[in-house]
């Protein structure tokens, strides 16, 4: 019984210091880029949500696929139309946790690991990437490069098209994170 | 015992990680419903035209735009005329978007050798779910100068060749695939054949287009014009049918319509010719969209 008691409250404690330790960010960025001879795709979005759980080690991401602004207008509608089809499916979003052991209270730098589900276009994928994690006086802040390819999300390019566009989208993720009350 | 009780403990915690995972993920999507802001709908119209009739769309900022218009003849004018295909009506058009709500644009048709020039502002964009703006309004302002000889009336001066269009081009787009157009116009002519015709002549277009596919539509569009205006020539409304492809920066359009002609002031008050009886004209709209200013280009990254 007393073991019972000592697990539970050890439980306790660990769930209400994991309140405690929640970053979160409305204004967190996204880009995607690609790049051919034939024409350069840039693609970027400044109000990215994410949170960051750091007792439990778990994050996730949202966002509003019509708020990635193009250079080209007329590509904007086409991501939005024919590609990501924003009206069916206004957010891609990834929920995960991270390996890695980060001292949340102390500042430094973190190449950690993050490991989860992505979810675009309906379609739901495994993704692990790499991400560096920084910790400056209370603040989070996060980096992360990788790639991703549009056909693993059931997002077909013409073959007209197909060689405007990189096989593989070169995807930055930056977000800066305040601790949430 | 106790290790099935320290198993269940530990499914109960391992659930719990599990429902955070899930709860971040709710509650990102709360904090996004309460900051949401409207987006301005896009792609009503996958074109500046529907076939004749102006779209609410312009090119965007820094983009130009070149449109061929091509006609052919009617296609009950017999195999002699290989059904219409031997001869043509072409309009040449370039667009040019001044900023991403103000374009311009300069045309030339062969119908009568007429020169047009237009403005295009978009005064009202719709914007999505939360709804704010129901419609998307352009209007229109044109200039029309046909510059065909007629020898027999060599009294005819620049002015009398002018005509002059107005439009209010309010549309909707209803779903993901249908889209509809409203078009209260007003035409002014500076010179008429006859002292019953009016100068100044107000008409009502109506189109739509309706998504088979991702990249292409179905096409309709209609413009009345309310009787008694118009009392010198034997003209009807003009209606025509099209299917757009789109493909890239290139969108082609294959259209069926009874109006030779392209331009506004023309096509609702001058097209003669009548579905019914197979005066029927053929012909395609391609237009290319390129990208000329730096910005529209997109600098390096």
């Amino acid at each position: 019984m007393k073991k019972i008691i000592a697990l539970t409250s050890i439980i306790i404690t660990f769930c209400t210091q994991g309140q405690a330790q929640i970053f979160m960010t409305r204004t967190g960025f996204i880009g995607f880029y690609s790049k051919t001879s034939l024409e350069d795709i840039k693609a970027e979005n400044n109000q990215v949500y994410a949170v960051i759980d750091g007792s439990k080690k778990n994050l996730a991401f949202s966002v509003l696929l019509k708020g990635f602004i193009f250079r080209k207008e007329l590509m904007q509608e086409h991501f939005n139309d024919n590609y990501v089809e924003s009206d069916k499916y206004p957010k891609a979003s990834f929920t995960g946790s991270y390996s890695g052991d980060i001292n949340l209270t102390s500042n430094g730098s973190y190449k950690i690991m993050v490991k989860g589900n992505l979810t675009l276009h309906n379609i739901t994928k495994p993704l692990e990437v790499p991400a560096t994690l920084e910790i400056n006086n209370g603040k989070l802040s996060g980096i992360s490069d990788f790639k991703l390819k549009p056909e693993d999300f059931n997002i077909t390019i013409p073959s007209i098209v197909r060689d405007k566009i990189e096989n593989d989208i070169t995807v930055h993720v930056k977000i800066d994170c305040n601790t949430s009350k | 015992m106790k290790s099935i009780f320290y198993l269940f403990l530990l499914m109960i915690f391992s659930f719990s990680a599990y429902a955070q995972d899930s709860s971040l993920l709710k509650m990102l999507n709360d904090s996004m419903k309460v900051h949401e802001k409207p987006f301005y709908v896009s792609g009503t119209f996958k074109a500046t035209h529907i076939v004749n009739m102006q779209t609410i769309e312009a090119p965007g900022a820094g983009a130009l735009n070149f449109v061929i218009q091509h006609r052919f003849g009617q296609l009950n004018s017999g195999s002699y005329n290989f059904f219409g295909l031997d001869n043509a009506t072409l309009r040449l058009g370039l667009d040019y978007g001044i900023s991403d709500r103000f374009a311009v644009g300069i045309g030339r048709s062969t119908y009568e050798k007429t020169y047009d020039a237009y403005v295009k502002y978009k005064l009202l964009r719709q914007t999505d779910a939360t709804n704010k703006i129901p419609v998307s309004i352009s209007l229109l302002g044109q200039i029309t100068y046909y510059t065909l000889k007629y020898p027999e009336k060599p009294y005819l001066t620049d002015n009398d060749r002018i005509s002059y269009t107005a439009q209010l081009l309010i549309a909707r787009k209803l779903t993901r695939n249908l889209s509809l157009q409203l078009v209260p116009t007003y035409l002014h002519y500076n010179l008429v054949a006859t002292p019953g015709d009016k100068n100044n002549i107000f008409a009502l277009g109506a189109g739509g287009r309706m998504k088979i596919t991702r990249r292409m539509s179905i096409n309709v569009e209609y413009n009345y014009l309310p009787s008694g205006q118009i009392v010198s020539s034997d003209r009807h409304d003009s209606f025509s049918l099209g299917w757009d492809i789109e493909t890239g920066g290139h969108v082609f359009q294959l259209v069926f319509s009874n109006s030779q002609s392209i331009v506004e002031t023309q096509y609702i008050t001058q097209t003669t010719g009548r579905w019914g009886n197979g005066d029927i004209y053929f012909g395609f709209n391609v237009s290319r969209n390129f990208n000329v200013t730096k910005k529209a280009k997109g600098s390096k990254h």
